[in-house]
């Protein structure tokens, strides 16, 4: 390996409790896959390549949530032989769907799938990674978007902050000219509190958003609520709005019936 | 995984999927059925569609609806796209290094850069499909119970067509180079199961039929087929009722739908002497990407003989009762049950992912690969399994370069 090539910033990406999804859209970047692997070295990334390098690494992203012991203290090593952490994904930065346990009784989930129930060792939670170590930046989303994902590499190896907008999903759908769902037809729908990202996917094909990328910063939940029972919304269909993607997001967690 | 070698003779193969549980059947109950699309979604980042397809027609089964049709069609394309950008991942980033020495295809891309370049666009030609007709490539937004939430006009499609033509030649191309490969001599002789419709090559729905001569509808799968729970791995292990191994993907299907698939897939096929049925699971590669061919030809012809729906879905009013619904996710055969309430909540759900059902037969092979392969030194022997695991493309986080290979030689 030559000098300049030792020069590249080492980047790692770690699983933890996930659909791989996210990391997936980093492979997903096609025309700039090449070209992200000229400027840092892919020092560690088992879904891409077997190859390792050792740390410490320069940016490490982190997919999933915490959900066992053995995975609460993998975090710690990992937060370790990282310069920069960044989290990835709803499962990384709200605890994922998985976190619905958190709402239950996880023995009942085991017993509900597991024949052998005695064979599983979890905890009782799923949490998010800034429950355990430091986190840098935080990408939301079920999925991250991977233009995003880009620009969060792209800064952090750059030492600036990301231009990530903290706004509303409500904001792209009208920077994009779609029609308001819930004006126009009555449906229920999260782009008022939920965090920009998407580019608004979900109304520009006809539903409401679903809230996969969490929270805003500031949301006004209860509004929101009020608003949608307006619509004749269920409180099942409320609850199970906010009670999804980012359950365990504050103040989703607490929407709904959850507030009442 | 742990490995047992007792005076020259495998005594133990066993394969820990750490995947931490999940739990997704124990939280959808409750849940109102038209929200399995996107929650068993979840489940695969790389197979998101399979997931959805299978929750969505077990649903409409349920519910006494059938959606045909255009609509119907664009369901197809968009699994079709799913197809494209998971087997050119496949392929090209974890399988093929594998063979030809790389750690992956980054490594690859130094002394090979244009085949790279030109998996990367096979691979994005599948994506694109995904994002038109399903909203984004990573848990698409756009199916319902009934269809969809919107169709896409033709112009929306058109831009698609350019891409997939180029990618059509480059999944000719990757067949005949992955024939070239060099195969371990190996091979299995368990019962290959897929769907079968007529006049279609399974992707969507279909029977449940295998090479022995099984042939039973949908709802009739767990009479034939058991989960059982083993100690050492997360992942729940299938077998037939009666015992028996069975393999679901690749070469199930090509062995039970081989004249099902496009005239070119075929001519591509026998071009370079691959036979149906085929029994090496090396030689799986090269069967994915004769079904690369098949999923961009009959891509291109949903395209060109889309004609706008009237109504993006129908309307789909719940009942009680039992569902099941069976797609082809690219790695295999997908199993789901649902049973709902007259409301439509969700009750009780049964979700059989391809991994598990293949479970069985990886360790059968690691046991055979091990067996053929005592004299290599354990990190060669590590790769090997490794690549043998690799052959059933399980679920990724299994099939990535996890191997920690615990060989005990006794």
């Amino acid at each position: 390996m030559s000098a300049a090539a030792r020069r590249r910033p080492k980047l790692a990406v770690w699983k933890f409790s996930s659909c791989d999804g996210c990391q997936l859209s980093l492979l997903d970047c096609e025309d700039e896959l090449l070209t992200l692997a000229g400027e840092v070295e892919i020092a560690y990334f088992p879904e891409a390549t077997s190859a390792t390098v050792a740390g410490p690494y320069d940016l490490s992203l982190v997919e999933g949530s915490i959900t066992t012991a053995a995975d609460r203290e993998r975090i710690q090593k990992v937060r370790r032989v990282s310069r920069r952490l960044v989290t990835i994904g709803a499962c990384a930065t709200a605890g994922g769907i998985q976190a619905l346990r958190n709402f239950a009784d996880v023995d009942d989930f085991i017993a509900l799938v597991y024949a052998q129930p005695e064979y599983i060792s979890t905890l009782a939670t799923s949490t998010p990674i800034c429950e355990h170590v430091a986190v840098d930046f935080e990408l939301h989303g079920c999925p991250i978007d991977k233009r995003q994902l880009l620009e969060v590499i792209g800064a952090q190896l750059a030492g600036r902050r990301p231009q990530i907008a903290t706004t509303s999903v409500c904001m792209e759908c009208k920077r994009r000219g779609t029609v308001c769902v819930t004006v126009a037809r009555g449906t229920p729908c999260l782009g008022p509190v939920t965090h920009a990202g998407c580019g608004a996917i979900c109304p520009s094909y006809n539903r409401g958003c679903y809230g996969c990328f969490g929270p805003m910063e500031t949301p006004n939940v209860g509004a929101l609520t009020r608003q949608m029972r307006g619509l004749d919304a269920t409180e099942t269909v409320i609850d199970h709005l906010f009670h999804t993607f980012n359950a365990s997001a504050e103040p989703f967690a607490g929407a709904g019936s959850h507030g009442d | 995984m742990r490995v047992r070698i007792e005076g020259g003779e495998v005594t133990e193969v066993a394969l820990d999927i750490y995947e931490p549980p999940r739990f997704f059947e124990a939280f959808l109950r409750g849940r109102d059925f038209a929200e399995a699309i996107d929650i068993t979604s979840r489940i695969c980042g790389i197979c998101p569609v399979a997931y959805q397809m299978s929750a969505v027609t077990a649903m409409e089964s349920l519910c006494g609806v059938e959606v045909g049709g255009q609509l119907r069609a664009l369901r197809r394309l968009l699994y079709c796209g799913e197809w494209i950008e998971s087997h050119a991942l496949h392929v090209f980033m974890l399988h093929a290094p594998d063979f030809l020495g790389y750690a992956g295809a980054v490594e690859m891309a130094r002394e090979h850069p244009a085949i790279v370049a030109d998996a990367l666009k096979l691979k994005k030609a599948g994506n694109e499909v995904m994002r038109v007709v399903g909203g984004r490539e990573v848990h698409p937004i756009n199916l319902r119970v009934g269809g969809l939430h919107r169709v896409p006009r033709k112009a929306e499609l058109a831009t698609l067509v350019e891409g997939l033509k180029r990618a059509r030649e480059i999944a000719l191309g990757a067949v005949t180079l992955t024939a070239t490969l060099d195969f371990p001599d190996y091979e299995q002789d368990f019962e290959l199961v897929a769907l079968s419709a007529p006049g279609e090559y399974p992707i969507d729905r279909g029977r449940v039929v295998s090479d022995a001569g099984l042939d039973i509808a949908a709802a009739d799968y767990m009479t034939h087929f058991v989960e059982s729970h083993v100690p050492w791995s997360h992942a729940l292990h299938s077998q037939r009722t009666n015992g028996s191994t069975y393999v679901v993907g690749p070469l199930a299907r090509f062995a039970t739908s081989y004249d099902e698939l496009t005239a070119l897939a075929r001519e591509a096929a026998a071009g370079v002497g691959l036979r149906s049925p085929e029994h090496n699971p090396f030689r799986s590669i090269v069967v994915r990407c004769v079904e690369l061919v098949h999923a961009v030809d009959e891509a291109l012809a949903l395209i060109a003989a889309y004609e706008e729906p009237d109504a993006p879905a129908i309307e789909v009013t719940p009942r009680a009762g039992v569902g099941h619904g069976v797609s082809e996710a690219p790695r295999g055969l997908l199993y789901h049950r649902y049973e709902i309430d007259a409301e439509g909540t969700i009750l009780d759900a049964v979700i059989v992912p391809p991994t598990s059902q293949n479970q069985t037969a990886i360790e059968a092979d690691l046991r055979g690969v091990i067996e053929r392969s005592l004299e290599l030194p354990d990190a060669e022997l590590s790769i090997r399994c490794e690549q043998t695991i690799r052959n059933y493309d399980p679920c990724i986080s299994c099939a990535t370069h996890f191997l920690k290979l615990d060989i005990e030689r006794v």
